[in-house]
């Protein structure tokens, strides 16, 4: 698949990274700043492009003729707007795709209709860091909260503790536990390496479970893994930039916010946008304001700014000074490997959470989901399964006949508006949303071909 | 000097433009068939020549007017107005002095209502018609000075609506000319005031009375036709329909244009000096009518809800029509009473005091100096409604605050100092200076203010005309950075 992404901001970056490590993708890269494209070039297997992203010359040079997916990505709403609008009236290109920021625009749905913007998919990057911020604070103790089939299958992950119900017995007897529940164990890692499971599987102490989970159950299974934790009602948020600060307006009116920001003129703008949060200027690593602001009686400290480093100091001094579960924003992969310990609760990143609403697009097959998870390592999907019996391979079988990848598991089924969770004697219909966890996300291809009806 | 003669040209169209009002009361003597006709179209045709000659004098001096010289225009056109208006009531009652007379025009075109006439009931219907329109000019006039020239000089509690933050709704600059706003206001005063009229005439008054109260109601300024107010009514519906009208007259004239052309009433929730007055008042009401009641003036509890509540309203829209004699309850009611005149009439009413939105914001300024106590580093901007007061804001009503508390002492102690008693002194200037009209004991709603020296009489009118024109508008010609060139 030919794809075209506009702009190496950290969402391209991470875009282009993640897109070109799938062997069946041809990327190329455009952006007016050339030592960002060579450095980027150094690192991965892409074709890049110097010059301003929404002219015809430069989209030409890059190949747009021939592109299956446009993927504007640029800092300006406006020119990935131009950008796809051109892409469309001068070459036809199928799918175009586009970051767009502004409230303004992404409120008004008639803007993206068919015939208006040609811009056939928008992500906004904040708001989908914001989303997945509110999933996990409205789940206390989940790693990572995501939704299936229009929100009705949530994925969960969840590092077990001592003091859960389920802790130190075999998987089997968790329909004793929870009995009527829907809800399934997908994976679990030990030691950070995938384990082989069955219904004699021990749960042990920090073990990282996955698990999916009809809506209303979630909370229930949390509580099995781990002691189930009061409401998040106060929130300390360091950084008032985008996604900060959309964060505090989403929740004000519900949970007691502060939101620090070192910026003055921010801090100003972020204490006239928002009516019920207390906007504090200052800097999220300074202890005494963190001491002065009661940061031992905080449920929630998220530190939300540009910077990492920033970002990791200020939620370990947080957790130091006693504020009950901290969440940190990392950018950069390699540092949220090292933040697996227990000095931060929560690591997000920003760039796992938004290529997952990118990859959606570029599958093959019907795939209308993906969540990436682990740091891109591992994947979970939403795939349409179509055809009949005689032309799928998988239509009118059982779970257990059909032949997955290695690490890959089908663990539940959206069917019509009813939710399934996976067992070995299950039969998948055509029209079936399949939920499908795979352990390592290179054989995503071999199972998005599977459920394609080719033979 | 260029600028005064631009001001004077100015003026004399305005006086040109206000013979106009003479033809109500001249409408009013051929309709009743009186021969107090003769001062009116006299002075009509003096106004318009005198009018039209300082505009001719003066044409060579015709310039833009500056935002600085709309203080001078305002404070001279209230002025002249005045001690114009006048010439008939002492023509027509040779007996009344031009401290009496420029009394009760004051009164009228400051809106305040308080009268230095007895025997109201007995003078002819064409000087009741002229005292009304004079109260009526002025409400209109205050709406247009509202809109079109303080927000210019940015004072008069519409400070809010030229925040320098873009987005913001500016309700206020309903057009984007000054002029045609002022005219789509005049519009819903005018509307509104034959609304009142209509139904006060349905209600069961004479076309006469039910116009001359539907102007005192509209413009807040409570000339009535009778000595006993609207007390010689004696009709609970009359009352009714007066109370809603001096609400919605104490209401931004703004708001009411965007509610009426809209649509929606939830414009109404959307502004804030709409709402809390309406809270103050409705809380007050019960409350005051209680302790009125224990305190058995009345026999029963709605009897005294009735009156507490008509006079209350009225009071606190600084409106001024009563119908009963309140200065025979307990002394906390008219206190009070007088207290909510100077906080509930809303910027771009017709009603006076320290205006709603100044109040907000001397609470919200308050309680952000307690918050920053307790959270030294934080960042509050002050916000009505969730709209931005930016610290200039902050600081000019600070200043204007003081500068009426100020006035209103210096004033009292006037007052004192010339022989009249204490409550009489505070009561006449708080009522005075809000442009409320009665005040209590010598000058309460029993009686007039006709009792009161020269003296007293002059202070009372300095207190109304300084009230009316928001204090700063007069003290800043006084300051000589504003003459220097």
């Amino acid at each position: 698949m030919k794809i075209l992404i506009l702009g190496v901001g950290q969402v391209g970056r991470s875009a282009a990274n993640s897109l070109a490590r799938e062997p069946a993708n041809e990327v190329t890269v455009v952006d007016i700043n050339e030592p960002a494209l060579r450095e980027l070039q150094d690192r991965i297997d892409v074709r890049a492009v110097a010059g301003n992203a929404s002219y015809p010359s430069v989209l030409e040079a890059a190949g747009i003729a021939d592109t299956d997916i446009l993927i504007a990505l640029t800092n300006s709403d406006e020119v990935n707007i131009v950008a796809c609008q051109i892409a469309q009236l001068l070459y036809r290109t199928p799918t175009r795709i586009a970051r767009i920021r502004a409230a303004e625009y992404t409120s008004r749905p008639v803007l993206f209709a068919e015939g208006a913007l040609a811009v056939d998919v928008w992500i906004s990057p904040e708001e989908l860091v914001t989303d997945y911020i509110v999933h996990l604070l409205s789940n206390p103790g989940a790693l990572q909260v995501v939704d299936f089939a229009d929100g009705r299958v949530q994925l969960a992950s969840v590092r077990a503790r001592v003091d859960g119900l389920l802790v130190g017995k075999p998987l089997r007897v968790l329909r004793e536990h929870l009995p009527g529940s829907d809800v399934r164990v997908a994976a679990i890692y030990r030691d950070g390496r995938l384990i082989a499971i069955d219904g004699d599987t021990v749960i042990a102490e920090t073990d990282e479970i996955f698990f999916v989970a009809a809506r209303d159950d979630l909370k229930n299974m949390l509580a099995e893994l781990r002691r189930r934790e009061p409401a998040v009602r106060r929130l300390v948020i360091a950084g008032g930039g985008n996604i900060g600060l959309r964060l505090a307006r989403t929740l004000e009116k519900t949970h007691q916010i502060k939101l620090i920001e070192r910026d003055p003129r921010r801090a100003r703008k972020a204490s006239e946008i928002l009516q019920n949060t207390i906007v504090l200027l200052g800097d999220a690593a300074d202890e005494e304001l963190l001491i002065e602001e009661n940061i031992d009686s905080a449920d929630v400290f998220a530190a939300l700014t540009n910077a990492d480093e920033a970002n990791v100091m200020a939620a370990m001094l947080a957790k130091r000074l006693g504020a009950r579960r901290v969440m940190s924003l990392v950018n950069r992969a390699s540092y949220s490997e090292l933040m697996d310990n227990r000095s931060i609760d929560v690591v997000i990143s920003p760039q796992t959470i938004t290529i997952g609403s990118l990859l959606a697009h570029v599958r093959r097959g019907d795939v209308v989901r993906v969540h990436s998870l682990r740091r891109g390592v591992a994947e979970a999907i939403e795939v349409v399964v179509h055809g009949s019996a005689d032309t799928s391979r998988v239509i009118g079988r059982q779970i257990s006949e059909i032949e997955l990848p290695p690490g890959a598991s089908i663990v539940a089924i959206a069917r019509g508006e009813a939710v399934v969770m996976a067992h070995k004697d299950t039969r998948i219909d055509a029209e079936d949303h399949l939920i499908v966890f795979l352990a390592d996300r290179r054989h995503v291809d071999a199972v998005a071909r599977l459920f394609q009806g080719e033979r | 000097m260029r600028s005064l003669f631009g001001v004077v040209h100015l003026l004399g169209s305005v006086l040109a433009m206000f013979s106009v009002l003479y033809l109500l009361p001249i409408i009013t003597a051929l309709v009743f068939h009186e021969r107090a006709i003769t001062p009116f179209l006299e002075g009509a045709v003096l106004c318009l020549v005198a009018g039209l000659l300082v505009r001719a004098l003066t044409m060579r001096f015709r310039t833009d007017l500056k935002p600085r010289d709309a203080y001078l225009l305002v404070t001279l056109t209230w002025l002249v107005l005045a001690a114009i208006a006048t010439m008939p009531l002492m023509m027509l009652m040779p007996s009344l002095s031009f401290t009496h007379a420029f009394f009760e025009s004051m009164s009228g075109l400051s809106t305040t209502g308080s009268t230095v006439l007895a025997g109201l009931d007995t003078l002819p219907h064409a000087l009741n018609m002229w005292r009304a329109s004079l109260s009526w000019l002025g409400g209109m006039g205050i709406i247009v000075m509202a809109v079109a020239i303080l927000p210019l000089l940015g004072i008069g509690g519409m400070e809010m609506y030229r925040s320098e933050t873009p987005g913001a709704v500016k309700d206020a600059q309903l057009t984007p000319r000054i002029a045609q706003t002022a005219q789509l206001l005049w519009f819903v005063y005018a509307g509104l005031t034959a609304l009142c009229a209509v139904c006060l005439r349905a209600a069961g008054m004479r076309w006469f009375d039910a116009i001359c109260h539907a102007f005192a109601a509209l413009s807040l300024g409570a000339f009535s036709t009778h000595d006993a107010s609207v007390g010689y009514f004696q009709s609970p519906l009359i009352e009714l329909i007066l109370m809603v009208f001096m609400l919605i007259a104490a209401m931004n004239f703004a708001t009411h244009f965007m509610a009426l052309r809209k649509g929606e009433p939830a414009n109404y929730k959307r502004d804030p000096e709409a709402k809390w007055p309406l809270v103050w008042i409705g809380i007050s009401c019960v409350v005051v009518s209680i302790h009125v009641w224990l305190h058995n003036v009345y026999p029963d509890w709605s009897t005294s809800l009735r009156y507490v509540s008509f006079n209350l309203i009225s009071l606190a829209t600084t409106c001024g029509l009563v119908n009963a004699d309140y200065g025979h309850w307990p002394v906390f009611a008219p206190m009070w009473m007088l207290f909510l005149s100077c906080v509930c009439a809303s910027s771009g009413s017709t009603g006076g005091g320290i205006k709603v939105f100044r109040v907000l914001v001397l609470v919200k300024q308050s309680l952000r100096e307690m918050f920053a106590l307790v959270h030294p580093q934080a960042v509050a901007p002050l916000k009505i409604a969730g709209q931005l007061v930016s610290n200039r804001v902050v600081f000019s009503v600070l200043a204007f605050i003081f500068l009426y508390f100020i006035t209103s002492v210096v004033l009292t102690f006037a007052l004192l100092l010339s022989g009249l008693d204490f409550t009489s002194s505070v009561s006449a200037i708080v009522a005075s200076i809000n442009n409320a009209g009665p005040g209590l004991n010598v000058v309460g709603p029993g009686t007039t203010y006709g009792t009161l020296s020269d003296l007293q009489l002059w202070v009372c009118t300095a207190a109304m005309f300084l009230g009316r024109v928001e204090v700063f508008t007069v003290l800043i010609l006084f300051t000589p950075t504003f003459w220097r060139k």
